[in-house]
């Protein structure tokens, strides 16, 4: 690339102006990378629920209660290789703000469903032999600094206990984390039997069940054949994927995805109005210079392409660096409010898009004045000069 | 000084201005050797410039043959022009017109970025290109930081760096001042007697017009000889 | 005096070979407005939501849940303590009738017309005196249900905004069918994004026995609430929460509205930095084109700090100028822009409208007006410096 010389000095030519406008690249690509790594969260972690676990509700409306009957009638259909239930517990830890999800769970039942989940053996083992013992997710333990060893309370505000109170206490025997990014962490589990032998009401009721298929199963048939199974009972039930099940809440914040894409429509429309009357002020300047060029027998398109590769090259040095200081500024973020938001995430899809972008706005805001470069009459500029 | 390098038979030039149609060059024959100086003069719209454009194939005429060296540049494309104007001809301006952006040794590399010698060679034929017009200590200094006679060595040198046997000039010296234009006007003469350079000068000036081989004036778009002394 | 003068002067001067510079002040008019723009609508959205679940709150009117119930769908009272409330001291009485209502409400599936896909709408249970507890609520088509019958009516902000709750039509939650028999307005409050049917129907169809979540009463006057709360929160037989309904959807809309917030204001930061970058461009660009013509203001006298104040008048104006368009822009799409979300804390379907307020816009021009002044200052300094013999020579 022996004309980078070239371009690169042409770029620097009025070093405020240039930097200011790389400024300006720079906020937007850093907003867009924001708002992508948000936006990825209230995608609700959908990438990361599997398609080959389902999700079977009430049908009637999601907080309604299944009967943990169900569970042998769910093992039993063909398809179904394990299944297992969790529950909304819906309690707050030291105060309400702190409202994150806590399931009732058979242990072994659940991480052997849930495989991507991690923990050392040791803890899983203590957890298990405890009956009040509970395991928290990594980006729980880290916003709130909990450790193994603590013991937690959780203010319950469905589930009162037998005994009258609601102050529900737990060991933490664990910390469970996982390795995919998009996974999240940001919850509680603890034993379903204590759960229903301490709780004042609602014995045998469970808020939903977890399937696990058989390799080479069709999802949507099994589905089908569990709800079949209960149809017209007391408490139909709906069975979906779990991918479809976490899309159905995400869908339900109303059009995010469209909101977050207006938002940075205003921003990059600004930006080629910025880096366009940019270019255009350069190349009005240099019009002689450029004239000069062709006079030493560079041709049109180069002088075309030379104009381009200038405009491209501040988008890119702006927008790489507010790249990069959104991926730096992602991963705090997603410490910070992981367990509000969880799955905040700047995905390499994410940061491929903004590369083309980058290059598509370098083209967008350049390319009137190059062609204005290219159609130089020498002869006309060096008059004018 | 046998040979002829430029013909130019027949050549008018018109323009198109808003209603008017302005005839610049009127029939125009011309011929002139390898190796010749000449200095063209007249007064302000004789068409000298026009005349130096078409030679260095800028510009195309409206009827006639422009030929320079085995090159029919009246037939020739936009391309092909460029083409040949990075290799066969050197341009001076008036306005020196180097790019403030770049060193002047990278200024007079430029012409070199159209061929394929590498960096290094690049740069050899550069620091050749300056020592001859006598600024190779010059070589990292940027425009603004030279004095007008030594930005118009840069340019010198720029036009001189592709080793092409022709040499345009339009007022070179325009902007100097006496002392500093006769070195310039030295340099070329010595580009020319040493160098073989064939070199064509518009100029208004007289005494500029000494340092050539040759004196012609150009008038209503016509050219008139005069041996020069 | 002399300085003002000056100050008029110049300012004058440089405004009115504006259009000389038209390109690169369009692009700062632009960034601010783009700027003022996207604040005011992701702002309107918050003030919206607020304003939906706020205009429900009366101070007239108390909530009674569970104690440590964070909303209504978790709470649980039973029977006899709704009974306990109904007679508590501070109640309005109608004659010898409390004006109480005992509630609850579960969660349906509906489909949204925006989309076509299901989302969680609210479907209560109230008694009869449902209506006289809520300030502005008025029956506007059909009629009231029937008590004992599978019969609802719907608010006009869920029947907007979800498909086949038209009067007359018929819907199935589950196993059973509900005719829609009326339509209810509240002022735009967020009662409009429910369904509401006889609570002892709804009780029995989603089989809660004799339970309630909530009692809403009338207070005989604002003040009273306290007599109300001190009573039933000594009561042994009741563990309540008593809330004026206002401090109720207070504490509601926190939730969702802090979030918007949260986003909003550090979005709208960021991009009033980027366009402070865009207006600085504009002004160096402006003070440069300007420079002879500072050049010879200050060869014939014109002190400096004229020409400083002149710079920052006039980025101070562009920017105004794109907050102004901005921010007109931002009222005439999104004010009153119907949209529905989910309510984090109620689990379900709140309908509200944008609300480019005043308030809003009047924010919108004060950033506006800072962007301005920010991106004027250094070229100002600039202007005001700008040698004059050299700007001359270069004439």
């Amino acid at each position: 690339m022996k004309y980078f010389g070239l371009i690169w000095k042409n770029v620097w030519r009025k070093k405020v102006r240039t930097s200011l406008t790389i400024l300006s690249v720079l906020v937007a690509f850093l907003l867009f990378t924001l708002l992508s790594a948000i936006g990825y969260a209230f995608k609700g972690g959908q990438d990361a629920a599997s398609a080959e676990r389902l999700v079977t509700i009430d049908k009637v409306s999601l907080i309604n209660l299944l009967p943990i009957a169900y569970k042998n009638r769910i093992a039993s259909t063909p398809g179904v290789r394990a299944v297992t239930h969790a529950t909304w517990f819906g309690g707050y830890y030291q105060n309400e703000r702190n409202q994150f999800m806590q399931i009732p769970v058979d242990p072994h039942e659940y991480m052997s469903l849930y495989p991507e989940l991690k923990m050392p053996q040791e803890q899983f083992d203590a957890w298990v032999k405890n009956r009040t013992g509970a395991v928290i997710g990594q980006e729980l333990a880290d916003q709130y600094d909990i450790e193994v060893g603590d013991r937690i309370p959780i203010q319950a505000t469905i589930w009162t206990k037998a005994d009258g109170g609601r102050s529900w206490e737990f060991d933490v025997e664990g910390i469970f984390s996982t390795d995919d990014p998009r996974g999240v962490t940001a919850y509680m589990m603890f034993h379903y039997d204590y759960f229903d032998e301490a709780r004042a009401f609602g014995q045998g009721l469970v808020g939903w069940y977890i399937i696990g298929v058989e390799p080479g199963a069709d999802s949507v048939q099994v589905s089908k054949a569990v709800d079949a199974q209960f149809a017209n009972s007391p408490n139909e039930t709906e069975t979906t994927t779990e991918q479809a099940f976490s899309a159905s809440f995400a869908k339900q914040l109303g059009n995010i995805a469209m909101i977050v894409t207006l938002i940075l429509g205003a921003v990059f429309f600004t930006l080629l109005l910025v880096s366009g009357n940019t270019m255009s002020q350069s190349v009005r300047e240099r019009i002689s210079e450029l004239a000069v060029l062709k006079t030493l027998g560079f041709e049109d398109r180069a002088v075309l392409g030379i104009v381009l590769s200038e405009s491209i090259l501040i988008m890119l040095i702006g927008g790489l660096l507010g790249l990069g200081f959104g991926w730096v500024l992602v991963q705090g973020i997603a410490k910070a409010v992981g367990a509000f938001l969880p799955g905040i995430y700047l995905s390499p899809q994410a940061m491929l898009v903004a590369l083309g972008i980058m290059v598509g706005a370098g083209v967008l805001a350049g390319i009137f004045p190059a062609i204005k470069a290219m159609r130089l009459s020498i002869i006309d500029a060096l008059a004018r000069a | 000084m046998s040979e002829i390098l430029a013909h130019l038979t027949g050549v008018s030039r018109t323009y198109q201005k808003g209603k008017e149609r302005v005839e610049v060059l009127h029939n125009l024959d011309l011929e002139v050797p390898a190796g010749d100086f000449i200095a063209i003069m007249g007064p302000s719209g004789s068409g000298k410039t026009t005349l130096l454009n078409l030679m260095g194939g800028l510009d195309r005429p409206t009827s006639g043959k422009v030929q320079v060296g085995d090159a029919v540049l009246s037939s020739m494309s936009n391309s092909q022009l460029s083409h040949w104007r990075s290799t066969n001809v050197g341009f001076i301006f008036q306005f020196y017109n180097l790019l403030p952006v770049l060193s002047a040794q990278k200024n007079v590399e430029l012409p070199l970025l159209l061929t394929n010698f590498n960096a290094k060679e690049r740069a050899r034929r550069a620091g050749i290109a300056l020592d001859i017009v006598g600024l190779g200590d010059r070589a990292k200094h940027y425009p603004k930081e030279l004095s007008g006679g030594q930005e118009q060595r840069v340019a010198i040198a720029r036009a001189i760096v592709s080793d092409p046997t022709l040499l345009l000039c339009d007022e070179p010296t325009g902007d100097l001042d006496r002392e500093t234009a006769v070195e310039i006007l030295t340099l070329l003469q010595t580009l020319n007697r040493e160098h073989g350079k064939t070199i064509i000068m518009v100029t208004h000036d007289a005494q500029a017009a000494e340092f050539a081989n040759r004196i012609m004036i150009c008038d209503k778009g016509t050219l008139e000889h005069q041996e020069a002394a | 005096m002399r300085t003002i003068n000056q100050i008029i002067a110049v300012t004058w001067l440089s405004l009115s070979s504006l259009p000389r510079r038209f390109a690169s002040s369009a692009v700062a008019v632009v960034g601010v407005a783009a700027v003022v723009l996207v604040f005011a609508a992701v702002l309107s959205m918050a003030s919206g939501f607020e304003r939906t679940m706020l205009s429900a709150g009366s101070d007239e009117v108390a909530i009674i849940t569970r104690s440590g119930s964070t909303s209504e769908m978790v709470s649980g009272l039973s029977n006899e303590q709704a009974l306990i409330v109904a007679n508590a001291p501070g109640v309005l009485k109608n004659g010898d009738a409390p004006v109480t209502s005992a509630e609850l409400y579960v969660i349906v599936d509906v489909k949204k017309k925006s989309n076509n896909l299901e989302a969680n709408v609210p479907f209560r249970g109230i008694q009869t005196t449902g209506f006289d507890v809520r300030r502005n609520t008025t029956l506007v088509e059909g009629r009231m249900f029937d008590t004992g019958k599978n019969e609802l009516i719907v608010g006009r902000a869920a029947q907007s905004e979800f498909m086949g709750l038209d009067l007359g039509e018929t819907i199935k939650f589950g196993q059973r069918e509900w005719q829609v028999v009326g339509v209810f307005e509240a002022d735009g409050s967020v009662s409009e994004s429910e369904l509401w049917t006889d609570v002892r129907v709804l009780q029995d169809a989603y089989r809660r026995g004799n339970s309630f979540q909530s009692v809403r009463v009338k207070l005989e006057s604002p003040e009273s609430i306290e007599i109300l709360k001190t009573n039933l929160e000594e009561d042994p037989r009741i563990d309540p929460d008593v809330l004026s309904e206002k401090e109720f959807y207070s504490s509601q809309a926190q939730g969702l509205s802090q979030f918007i917030k949260l986003i909003g204001y550090p979005l709208t930061v960021l991009m009033a930095i980027g366009a402070v970058f865009g207006a600085l461009n504009s002004m160096y660009s402006s003070v440069s084109v300007r420079g002879k013509e500072i050049a010879t203001l200050r060869a014939l006298g014109f002190g400096p700090f004229p020409v400083l104040v002149s710079t920052v008048i006039e980025s101070t104006l562009l920017a105004l100028v794109g907050g102004v368009i901005g921010g007109t822009l931002a009222f005439l799409i999104f004010n009153g822009f119907q949209v529905s979300t989910l309510n984090t804390a109620s689990f379900s379907q709140v309908v509200f409208d944008f609300a480019v307020t005043p308030d809003l816009l009047a924010q919108g021009l004060y950033a506006a007006l800072i962007i301005g002044v920010l991106g004027g200052f250094f070229p100002a300094i600039r202007a005001a410096r700008l040698p004059v013999a050299q700007a001359l020579r270069e004439l």
